[in-house]
């Protein structure tokens, strides 16, 4: 039986005021479930210290039992990207993982008194004048083991590669981020994609019939058509372990807690407070990505900590839900429609009989 | 300090690359306006190896563009035919709906050779869902082609002339939706330069329809009978020459992809084709070769509308610098805003 469907936040009256975009405090609420159902649950990627192992990427084709692809999306193939440690590429039907790696380099002025271990010239490697300046930054410092220091000096990430030039590599595991507002979930005409129970956003592959409009629907490139199978694919945030009470593949096989699975709002504070250790020891560049509830989409479910600008790593600095728009293209094909018609009046009108 | 991760920006650039891919432009003009081509003349944007951050459509070409032309031709033709058949022109109702009737036909096989699991199309019946497009065009799709292949079958039969004028009327209440609601099916995507002409889009191919709907309606019909035909064909082109005007100079560098490279050459040919028929069918609309040429190119110019339309979108997907520069304007833009906001207040 045809029905109106509960998939979408939108269109069903309980919050008029956000109901294409902005904050929703209760998802799953939105969707149509109960009072009863589960908290959101996410993921909060931490990349400063991921330290570009991949087996986030394994544990997910293992469990989800995956194709192999190149990093092309080419099903079957193994290639090399030759463009970096990254052969993976890009997130598609089969990756639903990807590892973004990218090497920086800047130049530094040279020479600069060195502290420290034999040959290590880099600047600054002295303790942190912020753990001076603050009574409290030593306690700081003590209590993450992965803080900014560590980071600086025990990381290849950060770690020195000649006399004038600085090295860093920026690794960052990506994700689908399980919108609030999911323009994948608002496009898709036959319910295949629906929201679960702990907020996430699935595929039913029993449902979908390929028509390929959530692909290019959604602002991050995450969901995929597997070009053998006809069908769309992407990140479950395993579905079938949530249920079970199982924590997704990819965070239970991450060594360095990079990967942070849990329900939303602890995460949300967790990474609150972890931007700002970062911040008290100087790491300025660090910020959260998908964090914030006023963006285009309502924030992420699946959210990130970065060093640098999101296109860096290959995310939209700025992503909207593409249906944030749709009610004023719905007027203007109204308009358009009425247009035709009447124009097709007016020509029969102004044209005279023939006879 | 911990240099490396302290400094803002702190002058890293990736390791095997120039700091962002810089891109020179031919500066066309003076500053970026309205009405004037808006090229960026030198665009610095950061990406991950230059790769497409959205995914491109996977939609499937000819079919897709194929679909929006013959969506929008048979839309306006219905539309025509039922006028026709109030007001004693039988021929032109006649070719119209023949025309109607095989146009709908081939939207729905086009549409569902387009799936990736094309025996699974009745999934689409399952829910209604205002937020898809693509449902919403089922729904406007399915009753359209049933009433407009009723009709032209009734055409065919020569039988039963009340039933066919009712489902002649009834296939025309969804005509208009038909031809305009593509627009919207592709701007509501996270392609650059269909999401930002999502308004425009839809006067784009109704009016596009027009041209080709009336043009071909006006080709198959006695030029005595056609003048309906002629000009609605004539309006449809004047409208999707403005209208796509705007579509080419109002988004900035989103605008870009609809002037270079394959779609580009889509929609000069596009103009000249409709540009072309329009003024074929003014000067000798009233002659049958006239009318037949007229047709053809007002026709040629929807569909390679179509073709360029699309084409210019898929290039907006695959370079990320439609992706990021918009966003990062949009960006700038709003800090300004916050930034005035706070010295008022
Ligand atoms: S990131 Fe893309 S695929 Fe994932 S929920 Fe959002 S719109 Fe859908
Ligand atoms: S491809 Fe499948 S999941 Fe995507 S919009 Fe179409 S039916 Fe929905």
């Amino acid at each position: 039986m045809t029905s109106i469907s509960s998939a979408s936040p939108a269109f069903t009256g309980k919050d008029p005021d956000h109901r294409l975009f902005g904050p929703l405090p209760d998802v799953q609420g939105e969707a149509g479930y109960t009072e009863s159902h589960p908290a959101r649950v996410g993921f909060f990627t931490d990349t400063s210290v991921c330290i570009g192992c991949k087996a986030c990427e394994v544990a997910c084709k293992e469990w989800n039992t995956l194709p192999m692809d190149d990093s092309h999306g080419t099903r079957d193939t193994m290639g090399l990207s030759g463009m970096s440690y990254d052969n993976t590429g890009q997130l598609g039907a089969n990756s639903w993982r990807h590892v973004a790696f990218i090497e920086q380099v800047r130049t530094v002025d040279l020479p600069m008194p060195t502290f420290g271990r034999p040959g290590d010239d880099r600047q600054g490697s002295s303790p942190s004048p912020a753990a001076h300046d603050h009574p409290d930054a030593q306690a700081h410092a003590q209590a993450s083991v992965l803080n900014a220091e560590a980071l600086s000096e025990f990381d290849p990430q950060t770690g020195q590669s000649g006399t004038d030039k600085q090295v860093r590599w920026l690794m960052s595991s990506d994700v689908c981020k399980h919108c609030t507002h999911a323009g994948c979930l608002d496009v898709c005409p036959t319910g295949a994609l629906f929201r679960t129970e702990f907020g996430t956003v699935v595929v039913q592959q029993d449902i979908c019939n390929g028509c390929g409009y959530c692909v290019p629907a959604c602002p991050y490139g995450v969901i995929d058509r597997r070009e053998d199978d006809g069908r769309v694919f992407k990140c479950t945030m395993c579905y079938d372990r949530l249920t079970d009470g199982l924590m997704p593949a990819c965070a239970t096989a991450c060594p360095t807690q990079s990967i942070q699975f849990g329900d939303l709002d602890e995460l949300q504070a967790r990474a609150d407070a972890r931007l700002a250790t970062l911040q008290s020891q100087g790491v300025e560049t660090a910020r959260l990505y998908g964090r914030d509830e006023d963006d285009g989409v309502g924030g992420n479910g699946a959210f990130f900590l970065l060093l640098d600008e999101p296109e860096v790593y290959g995310l939209p600095p700025d992503p909207i839900v593409t249906t944030r728009e749709l009610p004023a293209m719905w007027r203007a094909a109204g308009k358009a429609a009425v247009m035709i018609v009447g124009a097709a009046v007016g020509a029969v009108l102004s044209s005279r009989r023939p006879q | 300090m911990t240099e490396g991760i302290a400094t803002p920006g702190g002058g890293w650039r990736r390791a095997d690359g120039p700091p962002a891919e810089t891109r020179k432009k031919k500066r066309k003009g003076g500053r970026r306006g309205r009405g004037e081509v808006a090229m960026v003349d030198d665009v610095e944007f950061t990406s991950y190896y230059g790769r497409p951050i959205i995914k491109p459509p996977v939609w499937k070409t000819p079919e897709v563009p194929l679909y929006l032309f013959f969506g929008g031709a048979a839309g306006s033709a219905a539309v025509l035919g039922a006028l026709g058949e109030f007001t004693r022109r039988p021929v032109m109702t006649r070719s119209a709906h023949l025309f109607a009737g095989g146009g709908a036909l081939a939207s729905v096989v086009l549409l569902v050779a387009d799936l990736g699991r094309p025996e699974r199309f009745l999934h689409m019946l399952r829910v209604f869902k205002p937020t898809s497009p693509l449902s919403v065009g089922t729904y406007i799709l399915s009753p359209f082609s049933g009433l407009a292949v009723a009709t032209a079958g009734l055409h065919v039969l020569g039988r039963w002339p009340v039933l066919r004028r009712l489902a002649g009327v009834g296939s025309a209440v969804f005509a208009g939706p038909l031809a305009t609601y593509t627009g919207v099916l592709l701007a509501n995507t996270a392609v650059p330069s269909w999401h930002a002409a999502g308004t425009q889009l839809p006067y784009v191919f109704g009016a596009s329809g027009m041209a080709a709907g009336g043009g071909i309606t006006m080709a198959l019909t006695p030029v005595e009978e056609a003048a309906p035909a002629r000009r609605l064909a004539v309006t449809g082109a004047v409208v999707e020459l403005a209208m796509m005007q705007k579509v080419e100079t109002d988004h900035g560098i989103v605008s870009e992809p609809y002037h270079e490279g394959k779609a580009g050459r889509l929609l000069r040919a596009a103009k000249a084709c409709t540009a072309a028929g329009a003024a074929v069918t003014v000067a000798a609309g009233r002659r049958r070769a006239g009318a037949v040429l007229g047709g053809a190119l007002l026709a040629a110019g929807s569909a390679l509308t179509r073709f360029g339309v699309y084409e210019a979108g898929m290039a907006s997907a695959r370079d990320p610098k439609y992706t990021v520069v918009p966003q990062r304007e949009r960006m700038a833009a709003r800090a300004v805003a916050d930034h005035a906001s706070t010295v008022t207040s």
